[in-house]
């Protein structure tokens, strides 16, 4: 079923909501530079929003701590927010809604059969496997069974935040309620993956704005992230890090060093392997991002990041050795242990083969001469 | 034992086997001991501005180098062992025949546990080693792998882009730097033995396995290159038209 032509598109709802042309104009600007395109895809996206109908949006919360909703919320700019999340797009999302129970479960039923194949799924959280799912059930259906009979009818689906992304400190070892990220369990649509803890704020207007607006799926990384955001490291787009290359770096957290604003590589910052856009879009309307006040990034964009303890190290424990072992602990002690071997062998080969080892009888240089030549030699 | 030895000389290392030996060796000490520095770099007292040093860029840029230079040689010796003698041959890696694994046992139980006295005498490696530097050749693909796979977001070039694939198998950069960190304390053991190793042969054997990896030669009594068992001296059965190889006229001093 086709989206009705009645629904008015995004910008007919944005004027309606005493939105200027100005300020909409202002906000197709804003995107443009988001999502990294160039100057005259402002008034591409402009175009897409004045002349797209809406597209009906479920928002899903599972094992969560509303973090995501709660950045979203409070994006620079509150148009976005606004108008994607509050009025235009939005037909279901637990934590935002007005309406509750039978009235809520009605309007989600509603829209999955109404819209099939049209609505865009976002899903925030990890749904946990264990012990049948339930540890995390809304009304009265286990977190799985919900995403697989909404995700079922959805055109795509956004996993916002690194739980939905990659399971997050649920998921993290042991693991007891089995989170699983939402694309080790959804395999025939189009997911993508928004990590960070939480995204920022920008970052997921930008991702919505694009698919609203171009109706195609971004550009995704080996990881499902869109690389207009998760494309470069956090590492190479710091302030800090011509003290990395000059190899300057915080020893202390209050050292010299670090009142300088050298790298903080050595205190164990996730920079140099995490993908985020925390270094140009920065946070809270631009104004800084852990590194730049003086703290290592712990790397929340990337799968496992809790389980890649202690944060103030920069090499942490290998897996599958025990609590509070790094490669290098590891390493020297299967070096001692082998050098220890090869003195012992060293040893026991002088005591075993004694008879194998030095001259034997007609070998001493005196009597050289009576060694047969092996080729005679001119 | 009469005393006196009717040795051979027997060209076993080919000039490519050789050379490939050596730049391997130095790529792993060079490659080794920067990317140490890239995970522990040095608490440095410097008073200069940040943007008028540059140490820890270059230690990478030296690391990255020394990568591609690894990775050509190895793709060099994946040819040789195609192109090369018996002795370096892809067949002598693999323990497949049961005369190999008979070996690796005899090696096993002569040279490391050190039961009887009687050396496992062969003329190209021993099976035990063939197969200990296949496992060193994975490690080294392993490597490879998850090297320019780190490498590859900060490149613009194609190669290291072959490599995306690796690091969703790992999850995340970052335990994908973890493993390639540790898979470098492999080669630091694998170094340590395989020295004391050569040494320890060279010792009790006196074939001249150290510098057989200079000049290309090996010595070995003549009665037992005659009596060539299969894969006993090469780990490889050779064929009985092909007698292991007389040393060239050439190479003799003149005069």
């Amino acid at each position: 079923m086709k989206i009705n032509e009645t629904v008015p598109t995004i910008y007919e709802q944005m004027v309606s909501r005493g939105v200027d042309r100005r300020d909409f104009l202002k906000f197709c600007a804003w995107m443009g530079a988001y999502l990294g395109l160039e100057n005259s895809a402002a008034a591409q996206i402009a175009k897409a929003i004045e002349t797209k109908r809406r597209i009906p949006v479920i928002w899903m919360h599972f094992q969560e701590c509303t973090c995501c909703s709660e950045s979203f919320l409070r994006s620079s700019h509150p148009i976005v927010a606004d108008i994607l999340l509050d009025k235009v797009s939005l037909d279901y999302t637990e934590t935002l809604q007005a309406a509750a129970g039978y009235q809520a479960e009605e309007i989600l039923h509603e829209t999955i059969t109404k819209y099939k194949g049209e609505y865009l799924l976002l899903v925030e959280g990890s749904v946990p496997l264990g012990a049948d799912g339930s540890y995390c059930v809304v009304a009265g259906k286990s977190a799985l069974d919900s995403l697989r009979e909404v995700a079922a009818g959805a055109k795509a689906i956004v996993a916002w935040g690194n739980c939905a992304s990659s399971g997050c400190v649920q998921a993290a070892n042991p693991n007891p309620t089995q989170a699983t990220p939402v694309s080790a369990i959804i395999k025939d649509k189009p997911i993508i993956n928004v990590p960070g803890c939480p995204p920022i704020a920008e970052v997921m207007a930008g991702v919505l704005v694009h698919l609203l607006t171009f109706d195609r799926i971004p550009q995704l990384d080996s990881l499902g992230r869109p690389k207009a955001f998760y494309g470069r490291r956090v590492h190479d787009t710091c302030a800090r890090r011509a003290n990395y290359d000059a190899g300057l770096f915080v020893e202390t957290f209050d050292d010299e060093n670090a009142r300088k604003g050298y790298c903080l590589y050595k205190v164990g910052c996730r920079g140099p392997s995490t993908y985020n856009s925390c270094g140009t879009i920065k946070w809270n309307n631009g104004t800084s991002y852990p590194i730049q006040s003086g703290h290592g990034c712990l790397g929340c964009s990337e799968a496992k990041f809790w389980d890649n303890g202690p944060f103030y190290q920069r090499l942490t424990n290998f897996p599958g050795f025990g609590i509070e072992s790094t490669a290098d602990q590891v390493g020297l002690t299967v070096g001692g242990v082998a050098a220890a071997g090869v003195l012992a062998h060293a040893v026991l080969t002088n005591v075993r083969k004694r008879g194998e080892i030095g001259e034997r009888p007609g070998e001493a240089a005196a009597s050289a001469d009576q060694t047969t030549p092996p080729h005679s030699q001119s | 034992m009469n005393g006196s030895h009717d040795y051979q000389r027997v060209y076993v290392w080919e000039q490519p086997v050789r050379w490939f030996h050596w730049i391997n060796a130095l790529s792993i000490v060079v490659l080794g001991v920067t990317g140490y520095l890239i995970a522990h770099p040095p608490a440095l007292m410097i008073s200069k501005e940040a943007s008028f040093s540059y140490w820890f860029g270059t230690v990478r840029f030296v690391h990255f180098v020394t990568a591609y230079v690894l990775l050509t040689n190895f793709a060099f010796r994946l040819y040789w062992s195609f192109a090369g003698n018996k002795y370096a041959n892809w067949r002598s890696f693999f323990p497949l025949t049961k005369a190999q694994l008979r070996q690796i046992w005899d090696v096993l139980k002569v040279d490391i546990l050190q039961f009887g006295n009687k050396p496992v005498e062969t003329l190209g490696h021993n099976s035990m080693a063939y197969f200990t530097y296949t496992a060193t050749g994975l490690l080294t693909i392993f490597q490879i792998a998850t090297g320019f796979a780190l490498y590859g977001p900060t490149s613009s070039a194609w190669f290291p882009q072959l490599f995306t694939w690796v690091m969703p198998l790992f999850g995340s950069e970052y335990t994908l730097r973890i493993f390639h960190y540790a898979a470098m304390w492999i080669f630091a053991l694998f170094t340590l033995v395989h020295i004391y190793l050569v040494f320890y042969h060279d010792y009790v054997e006196g074939h001249g396995v150290i510098s057989s990896m200079v000049g290309g030669w090996k010595f070995l009594e003549k009665e037992q290159i005659e009596a060539e068992h299969p894969t006993g001296m090469s780990a490889f059965p050779a064929p009985k038209a092909d007698p292991a190889p007389v040393p060239a006229k050439a190479t003799k001093p003149a005069g």
